[in-house]
């Protein structure tokens, strides 16, 4: 693994939090403040977290980084959020991607997961009946 | 009330101003008032706390006295990594012992209330047993802590080799699963 494509806790890097009220949304780690703790920001216009402590534990780091100096100001922080261009390089991520289609399975209704069956279903038959017609 | 993920520090730092009630018939026409800077959970205990002190350093009690005023004290930049130093002195079983202790915090009470948990793990004394003697903010040059120091440095990085991933909420929380939990995320 080269060192560049290393997923670090440095400041500047983009995370996912995966514990606690903020689950599911993007923050920047601002500054670090011990081996447990970081002071996180999250400058998203449709998902803003409010700057805060956030304990390492809570973050999963995500291989995308915003260039700012340690303790960036909010301005800096958005201004270089956009230039990174993290939100589209996250949801290009089929790391973001996954978390997407779970969301939305989850929240399908039961006659929703019934037309997935029948869907499912009409695919597999003409799928097969190709293979059947391949093997002859 | 939306909850806005943010820790809430355990301890609270309060103004709290005081003196003796001038009483004719006790003789005590005028006192001094005094004015203390204390960390509590509440404001209660913090009044307990200042009555406290008055008795040991001034000899001034509660029934005597007055509370003139009573203020919380917020940090200025609650949003700024700093320094905090923290001088202290607690009573162990065997004797007293005084005590200077660094951390890193958007606040000092943030920094306090992670003094009485440390001091709690390390030398099992109670928040009765600690009595905060000072604080202040200390500048980075002035750190006497290594293992604070080392997070001072300019392009400071590291990676996080072992982690156990927790399900999203404590209500989703396993005791057994099938698989067992990958803890190498460092790639």
């Amino acid at each position: 693994m080269s060192d560049e494509n290393r997923r670090l806790v440095e400041a500047g890097r983009v995370c996912l939090v995966n514990y606690g009220p903020l689950v599911g949304k993007l923050v920047v780690i601002v500054t670090i403040v011990d081996g447990k703790v970081a002071l996180v920001d999250g400058p998203s216009a449709t998902n803003p977290v409010k700057r805060q402590l956030m304990p390492l534990k809570r973050l999963s780091i995500t291989p995308i980084k915003c260039s700012i100096p340690a303790g960036a100001r909010v301005k800096t922080l958005e201004k270089a959020y956009k230039d990174a261009e993290v939100e589209k390089k996250w949801a290009e991520s089929s790391w973001a991607k996954t978390i997407a289609r779970k969301a939305a399975k989850a929240k399908l209704s039961d006659f929703d997961r019934f037309k997935v069956m029948v869907a499912r279903k009409t695919r597999a038959r003409v799928v097969n009946k190709a293979i059947k017609a391949m093997k002859k | 009330m939306q909850d806005t993920g943010l820790v809430q520090t355990r301890y609270h730092q309060y103004q709290v101003v005081g003196r003796l009630k001038p009483s004719a018939e006790k003789g005590t026409r005028k006192a001094d008032i005094y004015k203390m800077n204390i960390f509590a959970p509440n404001k209660v205990v913090a009044k307990s706390r200042f009555w406290y002190y008055m008795s040991l350093l001034k000899r001034v009690k509660k029934a005597n006295g007055e509370i003139l005023q009573i203020n919380e004290i917020f940090e200025k930049k609650p949003s700024t990594v700093s320094n905090y130093g923290i001088w202290m002195r607690y009573d162990s079983r065997t004797g007293h012992h005084n005590m200077y202790r660094e951390y890193r915090d958007v606040s000092i009470c943030g920094a306090v209330s992670k003094m009485y948990q440390d001091v709690a793990a390390r030398h099992r004394s109670r928040f009765s047993n600690v009595q905060i003697v000072r604080t202040a903010q200390v500048p980075d040059d002035m750190l006497r802590k290594t293992w604070n120091k080392e997070y001072l440095e300019k392009d400071i990085k590291f990676p996080i080799t072992h982690r156990v991933l927790r399900p999203s909420s404590k209500a989703l929380k396993k005791t057994f699963v099938a698989r067992r939990p990958r803890t190498c995320f460092d790639n």
